[in-house]
């Protein structure tokens, strides 16, 4: 099986958004892919330990998307951890702001990047931004 | 003794259904059978698909009444 790189970098807030990403991260990472996540901006609330994950919708989809059995957009981060090794980092500056620590945000988050080694690390493989 | 086991991901979105499979691959035993459903059709064309990425082996994909049955035998 062939090895390839995906950095995903997650700053929305958007239900669609995430959902998108959480897919590719899974999906991504169960097939053998080196899958690793930044999580971001308005993105990192959701990963607060406890922290709804009812997130406001762009369109009829994510309306649909909470009508239908979608997995949601948490479990499918935390099953591309699990099950596929991917890294899910909090970005250190969106931590700042937010002036939240480590042990606040949900277990299966690694520990906290800032960009310029997520971007070193994301060299020569896909870059995804949502 | 290799089991046969049944996963019942009707009902549930891509990409539920695989990720279910992969759970239970993940809990399985090498030469141990593992049939999933679900009513989902895109799930029905990837999880084959990935199936072939990792290299497990699809031993049947069936269809009937829009639930698609995807058996694959766990070989690493």
């Amino acid at each position: 099986m062939v090895s390839d790189k995906i950095s995903i970098i997650l700053v929305s807030e958007l239900r669609e958004d995430l959902q998108m990403a959480g897919m590719i991260a899974s999906v991504g990472a169960v097939s053998g892919n080196n899958v690793s996540v930044l999580i971001s901006m308005n993105a990192l609330k959701y990963f607060l330990k406890g922290a709804n994950d009812k997130a406001p919708v762009a369109g009829h989809m994510g309306e649909m998307l909470d009508r239908k059995k979608a997995p949601s957009f948490k479990t499918l981060f935390e099953q591309a951890a699990e099950l596929g090794d991917a890294r899910i980092h909090p970005c250190s500056m969106a931590m700042d702001v937010l002036g939240v620590e480590w042990r606040d945000l949900d277990t299966f988050l690694k520990e906290p990047m800032g960009l310029t080694k997520f971007l070193d690390d994301a060299r020569g493989g896909q870059v995804w931004s949502f | 003794m290799a089991d046969k086991r049944k996963i019942d991901a009707r009902g549930s979105f891509c990409p539920g259904p695989l990720m279910e499979l992969i759970a239970g691959i993940k809990a399985a035993n090498v030469g141990d059978e593992l049939e999933v459903l679900s009513t989902d059709r895109g799930s029905a064309a990837d999880i084959p698909e990935w199936i072939k990425k990792v290299g497990h082996e699809l031993l049947t994909t069936t269809e009937e009444n829009g639930v698609w049955h995807i058996t694959v035998r766990k070989t690493k």
